[in-house]
């Protein structure tokens, strides 16, 4: 749980957690086999359209929950059901405890609810002086161990074999062996006696299907099925966001739940319960049966056309298993009760803003749970906008609101770029070309990479020398630098100009672009993110060209996804946005599949440099570009060879290497050590700021690599025309 | 036939993986005999399986020492079939039980019943549980030998669901989906069988046409 106040405290605890080797080892071989299982499962399936399919019946049903609950407690009424409605949390623990206290209730069993835990109710039924017992293995771990979970569906997944066989040694009050079969047998034996003795039971429900009245329970271990079976009364605990229409809507989430919660096609369990059913011990031989509906937030979420698509989420915890951050700090700290990506998102609207604020800074914005969300939920866009929210609630921070006005003013922002590169005369190393040190600015935790000095003459002082000359263009294109090309890594632009000559392509520059506003929108500043959108697509008009290239794929992804939204409530930018955007491509792409860059274009004899790729986190997954820059290598002659998790993120992030200097550096350490067993001598990417970053670090650490641009690595592969 | 072919390998193949073990047969009487051999070939305690030899609570050990021969739970069969499955358990010296589950929580040795769909693509069972006894035994039983006959397999979750449904809307109602023995990953994730319900799923398919 989050009882930090201030990102520093919040950041410490994220550093200590990186320091528990148990945890890091134990999330960096579950992330790995994650991925396999995930792909095996969906193998023969197609994976985006269910997807799509979820996302549309979600919306449909969130659309009219108040509908849908009345037509599901009419039905299971009908079969003699009980249904309570909770508007907080504290009111569903209140509505729970009276049914016991009424029931006259000694003892609980329980069975895995995220939603219970999201209310805290063991806490409040222990207070009320009932003995509450989790049967799920892991929860009744950490409830032993009096934690919360750290994964959705893996509760104990920080814990090793050592810790657990430690924990039922003081349960049972007998040594047991550190072995995980038999520890299982243990809470199998130990648990049972539970059930047995039990008054009540309480479920959650991962299904709450209208047509039918009844729930549905997606589980493994089979304890769901003794608690809804053997105590006389059984409680299930749901969100308002668990209604589903029909059978087929929960059949639907069905194949994909647990395939991309745990690799499985189907849990070993799926158990309807519809109406009050046989119980022996019940009231004239029936169960007494509860519902009790939560609220806590979500019926006004259901009316937030910004953040609606939250309540799509079917909680099988895919977006925690493949995000970097999480792989690093665990659950503990990548969430308050709900965990991963969507746990940001729900701590923000479920628990409120004092447990979320830190939270929703520390995501990288690599997209990677957005690929796999079950329900298409456009995760890392929405994080950024609570974070923004917040900030507009809260107040914004000096830094925050300083780096917005600055980029909202290219002039202003140029002109100091212009002023740095004097200022930093004396720290720039004349031998290694990097900064001596950091400018004070910075931190000394900035210095896990050596960082590079602004150019000495930007790119956009270059290009009327540079302009080629082209007789009958096939292609007008306009070039989009972004601000790190331009001001830092103008060769890189040089190079892509020098790969693109031969093929028809009339470039340009546009001088009055400027920063694309990405690292604004990282900052929570929409605002500036609005200001320099509008700027951009006036200084690039898009009816003047046929194509928007960039060599960076964080602003490529920017421009052409988040442009036509940004600028959508604007009537004088809307449509130009959208023209803008649908011409924006990246360098790999507009090179190989529009200029036909090929074989022919490079030097006959291959160079043999061992060649690594890192996938940029917004042109792998951002524009979906996967194909072109691996062929144009091999293409280029070079010998590519393929290092173990390249689209996984190097750790730069923009600013958030500023915020979370700690995560930026393992996860560049991770990359690197990736690279570094295949044995490359040059690392390619089609990123600046990646670049910055693998660059920087392999300095730092003398890996002895060559780090480069794409487009550079091309460039010198280019036949001499 | 030929996706009823596709269909039935596909159960196979799907079931498998999750490590059911499953065979045919060509009667109920043959589905029998394969319980009674299963049970026969069992240890003697069988219970040792699921934690008996354990250093337990005193709670937990109590529990152990409540059963003494072995039982098998068919309780949803018809009288003409339970008798002669009694038969045969009773030529064993082992019990056949059709209630009193709920004072059998320690654990029997194996539970029977007959499944009423199957779905390929998972390898599913469907079982209509509605009778407590029948949903308590699939549960207390340390082996689950479920019949599927043939005819009632489908290829997948949406070809079942108007059967499934039908269930449903007639009054209380209790189904599981199941598949393979119960299973958690919960600690270090190495997958570990029988946490709470059966240690083993065989599934005996039924020539019924």
């Amino acid at each position: 749980m989050q009882q930090a106040k201030t990102l520093a405290e919040y950041r410490s605890q994220c550093r200590q957690a990186m320091d528990d080797e148990f945890l890091r080892k134990a999330m960096d071989a579950f992330a790995v086999a994650y991925r396999t299982n995930r792909a095996n499962a969906f193998a023969d399936m197609n994976e985006r359209e269910l997807i799509a399919e979820i996302a549309d019946a979600k919306d449909a049903a969130v659309s009219r929950l108040d509908e849908l609950f009345a037509q599901f407690k009419a039905k299971a009424e009908q079969n003699g059901v009980h249904v309570h409605l909770a508007r907080t949390a504290a009111e569903a623990n209140e509505i729970i405890a009276r049914i016991a206290r009424e029931g006259g209730v000694k003892k609980i069993v329980k069975s895995k609810s995220m939603t219970a835990e999201e209310t805290l109710l063991n806490h409040h039924l222990e207070a009320d002086g009932y003995q509450v017992v989790e049967t799920d293995l892991g929860e009744w771990i950490i409830q032993l161990r009096h934690e919360g979970p750290s994964h959705m569906v893996m509760p104990a997944i920080h814990l090793s074999r050592y810790q657990v066989a430690d924990l039922f040694t003081d349960v049972t009050g007998q040594k047991q062996e550190v072995d995980i079969e038999k520890l299982v047998k243990v809470a199998r034996r130990e648990l049972r006696t539970h059930y047995a003795t039990a008054d009540m039971g309480i479920s959650g429900a991962n299904f709450a299907v209208v047509e039918t009245g009844g729930i549905g329970l997606v589980t493994n271990e089979g304890n769901a099925r003794l608690v809804t079976t053997l105590p006389r009364i059984h409680v299930a605990l749901a969100g308002l966001d668990k209604l589903t229409p029909t059978l087929h809507d929960a059949l639907r989430i069905i194949k994909a739940l647990p395939r991309n919660a745990t690799g499985q096609a189907i849990t070993s369990y799926v158990t309807w319960i519809t109406g009050a059913n046989e119980c022996a011990p019940g009231p004239e031989g029936r169960k007494e049966h509860h519902i009790v509906f939560l609220d806590n937030g979500r019926s006004a979420l259901a009316k937030d056309p910004d953040f609606r698509q939250v309540l799509r989420c079917v909680r099988c915890g895919a977006c925690a298993n493949v995000c970097p951050v999480y792989r690093l700090v665990g659950g503990h700290k990548m969430g308050h009760i709900y965990i991963g990506a969507i746990g940001l998102l729900l701590t923000y609207f479920f628990h409120g803003r004092d447990k979320a604020k830190n939270l929703v800074q520390n995501c990288i914005n690599c997209g990677a749970c957005k690929q796999v969300c079950a329900a298409g939920i456009d995760l890392p866009r929405l994080i950024k906008e609570v974070h923004a929210r917040i900030q507009d609630e809260e107040g914004h921070p000096l830094p925050s609101k300083l780096l917005g006005t600055v980029l909202a003013n290219r002039k202003l922002f140029h002109t100091l770029l212009r002023t740095a590169k004097w200022g930093q005369k004396p720290i720039v190393d004349g031998k290694t070309g990097y900064l001596r040190h950091l400018p004070l600015i910075f931190g000394k935790d900035q210095d896990f990479r050596a960082l590079p000095p602004v150019a000495e003459k930007p790119f956009r002082d270059r290009w009327e020398k540079l302009r080629p000359a082209v007789e009958h263009p096939k292609y007008r294109v306009a070039l989009f630098s972004g601000c790190v090309q331009d001001f830092v890594y103008p060769e890189q632009l040089e190079a892509a100009v020098k790969v693109f000559a031969g093929h028809g392509a009339a470039l340009e520059f546009p001088m009055g672009q400027s920063c694309c506003g990405l690292p604004v929108v990282m900052m929570g500043e929409t605002g500036a993110a609005r200001d320099v959108a509008a700027q951009n697509v006036t200084a690039i008009d898009p009816g003047s060209c046929d194509y928007i290239v960039t060599m960076c794929a964080s602003c490529a992804s920017h421009l052409k996804h988040a442009y036509p939204r940004i600028l959508e409530d604007d009537p004088r930018m809307a449509d130009k946005a959208r023209r803008f955007a649908d011409k924006v491509m990246d360098f790999s792409t507009f090179a190989r599949d529009v200029l036909g860059v090929d074989e022919q274009d490079f030097a006959s004899v291959s160079a043999h440099t061992k060649t690594a790729y890192h996938a940029p986190c917004h042109l792998c997954r951002g524009l979906g570009v996967t194909k072109a820059p691996r062929e144009l290598l091999a293409k280029a002659g070079l010998d590519y060879v393929v290092a173990d998790e390249e689209d996984v993120c190097c750790g730069f992030g923009g600013t958030f290497s500023m915020k979370f200097p700690e995560e930026s550096k393992a996860l560049l350490d991770k990359k690197l050590d990736n690279v570094k067993k295949t044995g490359a001598t040059q690392l390619v990417t089609d990123c600046p700021g990646c670049v910055m970053q693998l660059r920087g670090g392999a300095q730092r650490r003398g890996d002895g690599i060559v780090v480069r641009h794409i487009a550079e690595a091309l460039a010198e592969r280019i036949k001499p025309r | 036939m030929t996706t009823t072919t596709n269909a039935l390998e596909t159960f196979v193949k799907k079931a498998t993986a999750v490590s059911a073990k499953v065979s045919e047969v060509g009667s109920l009487a043959e589905a029998f005999a394969y319980a009674v051999d299963l049970c026969d070939r069992k240890q003697a305690c069988q219970l040792l399986v699921s934690g008996c030899e354990l250093p337990l609570s005193g709670q937990g050990q109590a529990l152990c020492d409540e059963k003494q021969t072995k039982v098998i739970a068919a309780p949803a069969l018809a009288k003409k079939e339970f008798t002669a499955f009694a038969k045969l358990c009773k030529d064993k010296g082992f019990e056949l039980i059709d209630s009193g589950m709920r004072s059998r929580l320690a654990g029997i040795d194996i539970g029977f019943t007959v499944c009423d769909l199957g779905i390929a693509e998972t390898g599913s069972l469907v079982l209509d549980s509605s009778s407590e006894e029948v949903r308590l035994t699939t549960m207390i039983a340390e082996i689950h030998v479920a019949v599927l006959p043939k005819s009632r397999l489908r290829a997948t979750s949406y070809e079942a669901e108007a059967e499934v449904l039908e269930r449903m809307q007639g009054g209380p109602n209790y189904l599981a989906f199941i598949t393979g023995a119960s299973r958690t990953a919960d600690i270090e994730r190495v997958l570990a069988l029988g946490v709470h319900g059966p240690l083993e799923l065989h599934i005996l398919l039924l020539e019924d046409k």
